[in-house]
């Protein structure tokens, strides 16, 4: 019910009403971008990766953020093979 | 995919599972008991079968599913209503797919539409929308259910169905709410937790801030989750982390999806067309005080409750079922009566077992999770 998709607008096809062409892993259905918008020219949004859920763009992906949480990630997995070289030091 | 793959990748898996396993060892030897983790959101209830989560983790970690599933919170007086305003002749019946098979206390949307009534599945309540433009002779009804991820998108439909002045279309909302919820589960005196998976779409649209009184009132950790392996085996680290420093905060993994201040335009357009009912009914767990909303009465003729004479009846659960005991939490889906002999997916008993983010249909579709392995399931994707 709360799952969303993550998709990337393509073109403005109804500026009045508010919706975009949304590319969604390969396949395009017109979305509603109302909540994407943030005072910003509609066509400003071409471009953007959206949270994509019922029908609606609900949250724009932030692509920083989303680095970010890669790297605590990656750099977990460094630390624990870290740990796991030390513990596992000098065992037969 | 984009913002998908990066955060499925099983390589990442194992150090996340050791970093876990080392900070569990260390809490439960000092509490001297296993660990109860909430995740609140049906979602996340899904994925955490579908990947095979629950089967890596340490067995000192016990996963509690939430009531985070709309469907599967739906009382069966709500769906006779449903199955009621369906069956009044010259309405088209509009609802997402999920809703359909929920018993009601004589048939679910399914039968009643087997049966003849016009009632359609759909994607979007804007394709709700459409439909009431393209038959102007019927009357459109959506069903509207779903925590605040879902209400924008009915909000924004009303306000389009206002702007456009289409008389033929109304809501029948079951929308509910999960701050007082997740404050009836707080308050309930049997619950023992020690941490929640927060919801990660419901926070895009209400923020991190309202979830604030958990780490304060009740000094419980809370982070905020996406919904792939990584990012919740991530979200899962984060909590052991804070429980074994000692902390309590309200913390944000999802923030490539989440502000800090969720989504202010979607906000508004909740506020503008819903308000708090004074309670809400749940199945399994009661009455919730300001658990639902319901329409204003500035958009009165768009509101099904109005335009119909629903019966709303309250009616009780069935005897056999046990879903109020498995929603809080105190029995595992396999401890009820029924579990996969009168209750199943194909003929379900109770909700649970109908939604996909249902505990019962997790347990029951993907089976065996009590041997455990380290495996992640990706290729099920
Ligand atoms: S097995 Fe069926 S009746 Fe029992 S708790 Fe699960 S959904 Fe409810």
């Amino acid at each position: 019910m709360c799952l969303g998709i993550p998709g990337q607008i393509v073109a403005i096809t109804d500026a009045q009403r508010k919706l975009a062409s949304v590319d969604v892993g390969g396949v395009k259905r017109e979305i509603n971008i109302a909540c994407v918008l943030a005072e910003r020219p509609i066509e400003a949004c071409i471009g953007d990766w959206v949270l994509v859920h019922v029908g609606f763009a609900m949250s724009r992906i932030n692509a920083e953020e989303a680095a970010k949480t890669l790297k605590l990630l990656i750099e977990l997995g460094e630390a624990q093979q870290e740990f796991m070289a030390m513990r596992q030091s000098g065992r037969a | 995919m984009k913002y998908v793959d990066e955060f499925r990748e099983p390589e990442r898996v194992g150090a996340l599972l050791e970093a876990i396993a080392a900070l569990t060892g260390k809490v439960v030897a000092e509490r001297g008991r296993p660990l109860h983790i909430m995740e609140v959101c049906g979602g996340h209830t899904h994925a955490i079968f579908k990947y095979g989560i629950a089967k890596m983790l340490p067995a000192e970690i016990e996963l509690v599913h939430g009531p985070g599933c709309p469907v599967c919170v739906l009382p069966i007086g709500q769906v006779d209503d449903c199955v009621a305003i369906a069956e009044t002749p010259g309405v088209i019946f509009t609802t997402f797919g999920d809703a359909m098979r929920v018993p009601g206390s004589k048939k679910s949307l399914l039968q009643a539409k087997a049966e003849g009534a016009d009632i359609r599945m759909v994607y979007s309540p804007l394709d709700a929308l459409a439909l009431a433009r393209a038959n102007p002779e019927r009357e459109v009804v959506f069903f509207g259910l779903g925590f605040e991820t879902t209400m924008p998108a009915t909000a924004f439909t009303i306000l389009q169905a206002e702007a456009e002045q289409i008389r033929n279309f109304s809501l029948f909302c079951n929308h509910i709410t999960i701050i007082p919820t997740m404050q009836a589960l707080l308050e309930s005196p049997d619950l023992n937790l020690d941490g929640f998976i927060g919801p990660g779409h419901v926070s895009m649209i209400i923020g991190m801030r309202p979830y604030q009184f958990i780490a304060e009132k009740y000094r419980l950790p809370l982070v905020v989750a996406g919904f792939e392996p990584l990012d919740i085996l991530h979200s899962l680290w984060m909590v052991v982390k804070q429980l074994a420093e000692g902390r309590a905060e309200i913390e944000n993994q999802y923030g490539r999806v989440v502000p800090v201040d969720g989504n202010v335009a979607a906000l508004d357009a909740i506020g503008r067309v819903f308000e708090l009912r004074e309670f809400f009914e749940w199945r399994g767990l009661g009455s919730i005080d300001h658990s639902g909303v319901r329409m204003r009465k500035a958009y009165a003729h768009f509101d099904a409750e109005r335009k119909f004479a629903v019966p709303s009846q309250r009616v009780a659960d069935p005897q056999s079922c046990q879903c109020g005991d498995v929603l809080k939490g105190l029995i595992k889906p396999r401890q009820c009566k029924v579990f996969g002999t009168t209750c199943t997916p194909e003929m379900p008993l109770g909700a649970l077992m109908v939604s996909s983010e249902g505990a019962c249909a997790a347990y029951y579709q993907y089976g065996d999770f009590e041997s455990r392995n380290g495996n992640l399931v990706v290729d099920a994707a």
